[in-house]
């Protein structure tokens, strides 16, 4: 089981007048009383913009701290779901594999638990807001239904209705919150494949990429417990989260801090947690113009690399990742292409079935000779073989493109294994600058200092500027304190992230190797089979034929 | 090499070693004449081959030649066993011959004229021109009528000096020698067609025999579905190249290093797996072509073959009408020259006698190719149904074995994959 480290910080969120907190086994550092700042806020929730009914969420918390407390948990077997399902991995047993695999599963009480989803019946609807294109904007919402026994979710089966860029949104928090960790990706917007393809087509697709999105991040044994994903599953009505795009608010923001940051007023201003945190777009403009300068004097050999023998063998660890992916992507590819080869390799078979059939067809027609209508049964007798095996080929492909949608999934999951990487450089990044910062300005106190006390009875503005920096250097100790300790955490994860993705990459990788090959070796003993039934007969309907070949090149007529 | 026997596709000979064979061939080398002498009708063979092809020449000269290689005791052939030369222009020769003098039979086919330069001498193509050059004239030994013909003896016999003067010769006399029939036929056409204008009536074209209809429609469709089985069978051959396999191979052996531990152990299997089977693919292409595929081609060709024969008997079935017309005019001319000019009426009455016989030829060639056709039509169906037959039987073994080859390669894998697995889980990561 993996060791849950650093989730304090979303321990104390305080969303609500009440204490919402996921108390699970793994609950582990507490930030004494200090708001996460990303984190959902009262104002988010409450905020006149957004139809959030709030009851209904009083409602769920109240059973969740309810449940909180109680340790006995009726665990559902996943029979209902079950039935309910469709699902897209194919089988029982599939199903089983997405409730036993994720990681470390059972709470404290070693019961199995589990949170399936379903995505299903897409709709059109019309967007309220007036919009520049006559008729409105349409779009399509997606009915999602959970079933779960988690105690953090209150209710066993939720319901809701939600847009792709509720998803868009989704992903974006969970980036913004979950630094470090290996999120599943989100699916693509795809803007020109929605023109290229037929609209049912592509809302076919977009469902089930969806549906493969959420249950990834339900596999995911940290994710599946966020209030983020845990909102956006059984949050009635709009979701509360926009997208993080919003570039001109933030710009605005951004240029709004400036001035101030400029004369040197805003570090005060600033709470310590923010600093600590990665520099975001337009909110801060010097402090990423700042970081970049830093990541300059880093990148450049100036600054002294780390010494710490971790990063070696972090550097290791991503120097293989880098190279899996490489591999994964042509493997994935070759996959791609055998799928689609055998895919035609049946149909070219069934279409040989076919033509022979006519060719039967049509010598038994015309039958004016008895050797017509054998040689009618000779290739109606493989076409039918051929037509069977062309069936055969198209089930078994089905059933491979299934297994070897593994390597297509741990493709993508490289990109999520990139964002957590980046997420422990920017974390770096942000410590360094702020440890530089302070040294700075730590010495330009140490020089005041020196220059005032040079002045006879004091230099009053010199030191009311001393005790200005003083109130600076104590608030930015601060900011790298919080920083190194983000910074750790988010290496932590790394780690076990990175193990916890080898050992599953491992353990399903095998169960591809295994339902594939099973697979080939069942077809092909079915269409083996097929095939010798007709050479056999094949070959007693030549042993009767009246006069062999052989015979006639002798005779004389 | 197909697994089953496809006798009749591959280069063998059907000897019939009887005694009486034995006997008359010893007789003749002590004798030392070099005709054989005559053997009984069940007991002669005629067993040819084709084989070895050889690139002769340079650049745009250059053409394949094949040892033909004859064993036989008929009467007529000089030896037991005799091995010449030749190309494809002489078996285009032999082919033409053939078709002249045997009206009414159909003329086994030739492989294909290749007009693409750049393919000719792939090494599939010769093959399968060999295969089917070897087909062509084992079909014409087993041919109860055209086993007997003189220009297949100078084919089989005649070494290379004699071979050439021999070809020389004959083009020239086709250049030359207008049979008589083309004669008439020229003649016959300009005076059918003031006959016309003077009788004022239509001249039937074409039989009007129903059955003949029925069949004329029959080798039309079979064409059709012919070509249609064999274009498919040729997709089916080109899908048995396996090139995805052996890259998909490729890449999971690669995969299965980057990864490493039992895993990539995992991988390596099956990546190796994968290119053996594309390659058990391949072999199994060549068979499907030579196999399944070239006889399916070899019988749309044969029917190409029914339609000249066809083209023939409505030839011979117009000059017989022309000349049967031909004949009356004749004859009331007569009659009116016995009245109006008795001094030319001897005259009239040779060459009344003369067209007579032309007409009675004419006849006689017409009814002999409509004899023929109908037995060679039973013979052609028989053939078929065997041929064919036997392609589909080696295409069912071929899959058959493939299929079976293929769950048995990953049949294999499976303990192995067992064992690294939990190798795998007991290890931890």
């Amino acid at each position: 089981m993996m060791s849950f480290e650093g989730r304090g910080s979303l321990d104390s969120v305080n969303l609500d007048r009440q204490d919402y907190d996921y108390r699970s086994a793994m609950s582990g550092i507490t930030l004494s009383g200090e708001t996460h700042p990303l984190a959902l806020s009262e104002e988010d929730l409450s905020s006149n913009e957004y139809e959030v009914h709030d009851d209904t969420y009083v409602h769920t918390q109240d059973n969740s701290s309810r449940n909180n407390t109680g340790v006995e948990i009726a665990v559902e077997p996943p029979s209902y779901a079950d039935a309910v399902f469709t699902p897209y991995m194919g089988g029982r047993e599939d199903m089983q594999e997405t409730v036993g695999s994720s990681g470390p599963l059972s709470s404290r009480n070693g019961f199995l638990e589990y949170v399936t989803i379903t995505v299903t019946d897409p709709q059109k609807e019309q967007e309220n807001t007036a919009s520049l294109v006559p008729g409105g904007n349409t779009y399509f919402t997606y009915l999602i239904i959970t079933h779960t026994n988690l105690p953090e979710y209150g209710t066993n089966n939720s319901s809701v209705r939600r847009r792709f860029r509720d998803v868009v949104a989704l992903a974006d928090r969970l980036a913004e919150v979950f630094r470090g960790y290996f999120i599943p990706p989100r699916p693509d917007k795809s803007v020109v494949e929605s023109q290229v393809m037929h609209k049912q087509e592509f809302i076919d697709q977009r469902r089930l990429s969806l549906e493969k999105y959420l249950r990834r991040l339900a596999n995911h044994p940290d994710l599946r417990k966020s209030k983020e994903l845990k909102f956006f599953l059984q949050c009635q009505g709009r979701f509360p989260l926009t997208a993080s795009i919003d570039m001109s608010s933030r710009m605005l923001d951004g240029a709004a801090q400036l001035p101030r940051q400029l004369f040197g007023q805003s570090s005060v201003a600033l709470p310590p947690q923010e600093i600590s945190q990665p520099a975001k777009g337009g909110r801060d403009l010097v402090r990423l113009f700042k970081e970049m300068k830093q990541s300059f004097t880093n990148d450049w050999g100036s600054a002294k690399p780390l010494a710490f023998e971790e990063d070696k063998e972090f550097i290791e660890k991503k120097g293989k990742l880098q190279d899996l992916e490489h591999e994964l992507n042509e493997a994935s590819l070759q996959a791609e292409s055998l799928v689609q080869a055998q895919l035609e390799d049946g149909e070219v078979m069934g279409e040989l079935g076919l033509a022979l059939i006519k060719l039967a067809k049509f010598e038994i027609e015309e039958a004016l000779v008895s050797a017509q209508k054998v040689h009618a049964l000779d290739a109606r007798r493989i076409a039918t073989a051929a037509v069977k095996a062309s069936r055969f080929y198209r089930e078994a492909n089905a059933q491979s493109v299934k297994h070897l949608d593994h390597l297509h999934d741990y493709l993508s999951m490289m990109q999520a294994a990139h964002a957590a990487f980046s997420d422990r450089s920017n974390a770096l990044l942000t410590l360094q600058t702020l440890l530089a910062d302070l040294s700075s300005m730590n010495s330009r106190v140490e020089k005041l200092s020196a220059a005032s006390s040079k002045v006879f009875g004091g230099d009053k503005s010199r030191n009311r500027r001393i005790e200005e920096l003083k109130e600076s250097v104590k608030i930015t100790e601060e900011a790298c304190e919080l920083a190194q300790k983000e910074y750790d955490q988010i290496k932590a994860r790394n780690r076990t992230e990175f193990q916890r993705f080898n050992s599953e990459r491992q353990r399903d990788f095998f169960h591809m190797l295994k339902g594939f090959i099973h697979t080939q070796v069942g077809y092909a003993e079915k269409i083996a089979h097929v095939w010798k039934k007709v050479a056999e007969e094949a070959r007693e309907s030549l042993s009767k034929s009246p006069e062999s070949y052989t015979t006639r090149s002798v005779a004389i007529s | 090499m197909s697994v089953s026997s496809s006798s009749h596709h591959s280069d063998h000979s059907y000897i019939l070693n009887s005694p009486g064979a034995m006997a008359s061939r010893q007789r003749s080398s002590l004798r030392g004449t070099s005709s054989l002498s005559p053997v009984a009708p069940d007991q002669q063979y005629l067993s040819i081959s084709v084989t070895d092809p050889v690139k002769l020449g340079m650049g745009v000269q250059a053409y394949i030649s094949y040892r033909v290689t004859t064993k036989t005791n008929m009467e007529d052939y000089r030896g037991v066993e005799k091995m010449v030369i030749r190309r494809y222009s002489d078996f285009a020769w032999l082919h033409e011959r053939l078709s002249e003098k045997y009206k009414g039979i159909f003329i086994p086919p030739l492989p294909e004229k290749s007009a693409v330069e750049k393919f000719r001498f792939s090494a599939e193509f010769i093959e399968v021109r060999r295969r089917a050059l070897d087909v062509f004239l084992h079909r014409i030994a087993s041919h109860p009528q055209l086993r007997f013909s003189e220009d297949l003896r100078n084919f089989l016999q005649a070494d290379e000096e004699i071979w050439a003067m021999e070809r020389a010769r004959s083009q020239e006399g086709t250049l030359f020698k207008k049979k008589p029939s083309d004669f008439m036929q020229i003649f016959k056409d300009v005076q059918s067609k003031v006959s016309d204008v003077v009788l004022g009536k239509e001249k039937p074209l074409e039989e009007s025999n129903p059955d003949y209809e029925k069949l004329k429609h029959y080798i039309l469709e079979l064409e059709e579905h012919l070509g249609e089985s064999q274009k498919q069978a040729f997709r089916v051959v080109k899908r048995h190249r396996g090139q995805a396999l052996s890259e998909f191979g490729r890449a999971v052996k690669s995969l299965g290093d980057c990864e490493g531990g039992s895993l990539g152990k995992a991988f390596s299997g099956l990546g190796g797996r994968s290119e053996f089977l594309s390659y058990k693919l391949q072999n199994q292409a060549q068979d499907l072509l030579m196999n399944f595929e070239e006889p399916l081609k070899e019988y749309m060709r044969t029917v190409q073959s029914i339609k000249v024969v066809m083209g023939d008997r409505a030839q011979a079935f117009r000059q017989q009408q022309e000349l049967s017309e031909a004949t009356k005019l004749k004859e009331i001319n007569l009659e009116k020259l016995r009245l109006v000019r008795p001094d030319r009426v001897a005259e009239a009455e040779i060459e009344l006698r003369e067209m007579r016989v032309q007409c009675d030829e004419a006849t006689r060639r017409f009814e002999e190719i409509v004899k023929r056709m109908q037995k060679e039509l039973v013979r052609f169906q028989e053939d078929k149904t065997h041929d064919l037959g036997l392609a589909f039987h080696d295409f069912a073994e071929g899959q058959a074995q493939l299929a079976n080859d293929t769950a048995d390669a990953w049949r294999t894998l499976l303990p192995d994959l067992e064992s690294w697995s939990q190798v795998a889980e007991n290890n931890g990561i």
